[in-house]
């Protein structure tokens, strides 16, 4: 407009510099703030709902198809009949195994990482921390293989427990050990007592990161406060730092369980070769062609989790976060 | 057993072999070349790890570098790690040739995934080990499929220090005993963690119980079945853990105090070169094999350097040093003999090449056999996980 013909109200005119498509575009964001945000999150959001459950809804969808007995191809129509073998005796044998260990590899996690935690959190100060945060993380940055490949040498018949055990005179200790039913073997390397300690090695240091983590939003005021009141340690530690330290607990072992339900490696370098899930998931769809049992073992650790959240939840793990 | 972790492995690939049964009905015929013309370029191959090798892994492992020169064909190699997934690769297409096992090349025939080869078109072929040349994993009705590439048997591999001599039954890792070292066999024997190790179960009952009469180890009836489960259940008592990756088998020779064992040439010649005391033996009842066919696909773009690389494939050279590298056998008898690359006839002989007669090649069970009704490869894997389990 040419305020020269045409002066408004006696206002004085105002130019403005001729606005480019990045004016509009934060004008139009101005306007629309709600617009923003969508824009920003789309990618994350793509992510996780079209690869991330996308992919989850895709194996939820092959568990129930099944195999046609004869062919041995895929029959894709839906049925419960693939779910119904998971129930067999041989692959029962496959869930519990695997859940059994899971649970005592997290269970002795737990029990090992918490005086571990605790230190690292109330005491260590300064240099020592940086060695106990080193310490914790060193084992995290070499691979994993190496390090299980490494248990298998440690572990073995000939191996350097077993030296050792002879050069104390600890042999027939060993050998008790190995002679227990069901967790016992020929070898450490090639029993479930092998294969529980290598999975406590691995997986350890993720339940010791977030218990730290929680040791050390507890106040001291508190535990100061809880002398006072007349408690003693042993009460402080149960009515006071663990209820307060439940949170980091829970969280490290839903690392070590989930982590334990799905590995396929360890138990198939160290252990007697019977079947965990992950092996039977690996064995099914690649040797075996069966998908649809595949799927279905892999929904297993899904719904094992589940009901050991809403466990969790109920026990009020999740009231402190 | 056609998918082992060939050489270059360390990886954990655990790798059996493929699966499901095949309907049958295989119908030949297709157009086959008459003529081979000008060079494409390239050609595109599915292999198993470790088969084709550029001097990449080993410079003195190199059988590419020369073709190409002279063919003026670039080779393109696609590694599979089963059956299963060479299948899958040559369904989706573009690719010109396989190196297919017994189980996977009779599921592409049937399925037209590949063409019948002239071998007219193939100077070479005339070389071409007599025992192979109508071998039924890859002529069907008279047509061939392909070429044979290599094959192997798998061996009973023992302890010298233990057994002063061969052991001449298959019963040192089936049954209790106790070993010439005068301690039992429990816990120091291993078994192939496969379902196609039932297989060798049947073989060992082939020998030992006639009255099944069991005819072939890849199709069972019901009892025959049952009896080489039985078989399986009573050898789990004995081992501690099943092998799977060869090299964790090797070891377990070393560290676990293993002693026998089914296993490959290919860890019986690595053991051996590192002056560990094993040797490998194909017992009484004989052994089950493998044998791999190099096949060309339906429609495969370029059939020209395809045929080359085929002819390529049967030259003395390639087949000695790929023999030495993979722990195999040459199908062109003379690279054992010939000095035209590292084999030798000491080396054939360690590899299982006079036992032809003695090895049982690795078939897909499938249900429709010439006995009737046979239990399927699918059910095979199902079970051979319940026995290992302990069930």
């Amino acid at each position: 407009m040419s305020f020269a013909t045409e002066p408004q109200g006696g206002a004085q005119p105002v130019s403005h510099p001729a606005r480019g498509p990045g004016d509009r575009l934060t004008g139009l964001f101005w306007r629309n703030p709600r617009l923003l945000t969508a824009l920003l999150i789309a990618p994350p959001l793509i992510w996780l709902g079209v690869v991330y459950l996308g992919s989850l809804a895709a194996l939820l969808l092959q568990s129930f198809y099944s195999i046609d007995e004869f062919s041995g191809v895929v029959v894709r129509e839906f049925t419960l009949r693939t779910y119904g073998e998971l129930f067999r005796p041989a692959n029962l044998d496959i869930i519990v195994r695997t859940t059994t260990m899971a649970a005592s590899v997290t269970l002795a996690s737990a029990v090992l990482a918490f005086p571990i935690a605790y230190f690292a959190a109330r005491y260590a100060r300064g240099r020592w921390k940086a060695a106990f945060y080193l310490g914790i993380m060193l084992p995290l940055w070499s691979s994993y293989l190496v390090k299980v490949y490494a248990w298998k040498l440690i572990l073995a018949k000939e191996g350097i427990i077993t030296w050792a055990a002879d050069s104390i005179g600890a042999t027939p200790l060993l050998n008790a050990a190995l002679a227990l039913p069901v967790v016992g073997g020929n070898s450490l390397s090639t029993s479930y007592i092998g294969t529980f300690l290598v999975f406590v090695y691995v997986w350890l240091p993720y339940m010791i990161l977030p218990m730290q983590a929680a040791l050390e939003r507890v106040p001291v005021s508190m535990l100061e406060a809880s002398a006072d009141l007349g408690a003693t340690p042993r009460q402080t530690l149960r009515r006071v730092i663990l209820p307060m330290a439940m949170p980091g607990v829970i969280a490290g072992s839903i690392f070590t369980f989930s982590l334990t339900l799905g590995d396929y490696i360890i138990p198939q370098i160290v252990g007697s070769s019977r079947l965990f899930i992950g092996q039977a998931v690996y064995q099914l769809q690649g040797t075996a062609g069966n998908i649809p049992l595949a799927a279905a073992f892999a929904v297993v650790p899904i719904v094992v989790m589940l009901v050991y959240l809403s466990l969790a939840k109920r026990q009020g793990a999740f009231d402190a976060l | 057993m056609t998918t082992r972790n060939r050489r270059g492995l360390a990886a954990i690939a655990p790798t059996l072999l493929a699966s499901t049964a095949l309907g049958v009905g295989l119908n030949p015929a297709l157009a086959q070349m008459t003529e081979v013309g000008a060079s494409e370029g390239q050609v595109n191959i599915v292999a198993w790890p470790g088969y084709i090798e550029r001097g990449e892994t080993d410079a003195a492992y190199d059988w590419v570098t020369r073709f190409e020169e002279s063919s003026g064909c670039k080779v393109n190699v696609k590694t599979a790690n089963t059956s299963d997934e060479m299948v899958a690769l040559m369904n989706e297409g573009g690719f010109d040739l396989v190196t297919a096992s017994g189980d996977a090349s009779l599921r592409l025939v049937a399925g037209k995934r590949v063409q019948p080869i002239n071998i007219d078109l193939i100077p070479s072929w005339k070389n071409v080990d007599d025992r192979l040349k109508e071998a039924p994993w890859y002529v069907v009705d008279g047509v061939h499929y392909g070429v044979p590439y290599q094959w192997g048997p798998n061996v009973l591999m023992y302890n010298t220090e233990v057994f002063k001599e061969p052991p001449t039954s298959w019963n040192v890792v089936f049954e209790e005993m106790t070993l010439p070292d005068g301690k039992s066999n429990m816990g120091r024997v291993q078994a192939y963690d496969g379902p196609i190790h039932i297989a060798d179960a049947a073989q060992y009952l082939m020998a030992h119980k006639p009255e099944l009469g069991i005819t072939s180890p890849y199709a069972l009836n019901e009892d025959q079945y049952a009896a080489a489960l039985e078989l399986l259940r009573g050898q789990r008592k004995l081992v501690s853990r099943y092998w799977h990756d060869a090299f964790i088998q090797m070891d377990d020779f070393k560290n676990e105090g293993v002693v026998a064992s089914g296993s490959w040439p290919f860890q019986v010649n690595l053991l051996q070169g590192e002056g560990f005391p094993v040797a490998s033996t194909i017992p009484s009842e004989g052994a089950t094999g493998w044998a791999d066919t190099t096949m060309m696909h339906a429609d495969a773009a370029n059939p020209n350097c395809a045929y080359k690389w085929i002819e390529h494939t049967l030259s003395s050279n390639l087949q000695s040093d790929l023999s030495v590298w993979f722990g195999a056998n040459p199908v062109v008898p003379s690279a054992c003999t010939d000095g035209s690359g590292m084999q030798t006839a000491e080396g054939c002989k360690t590899n299982g090449f006079e036992d032809f007669d003695r090895i049982r090649f690795w078939t897909t069970p499938v249900s429709t056999c010439a006995a009737g009704t046979c239990v399927p490869y699918y059910r095979w894997v199902s079970d051979y996980i319940g026995v290992i389990g302990g069930r």
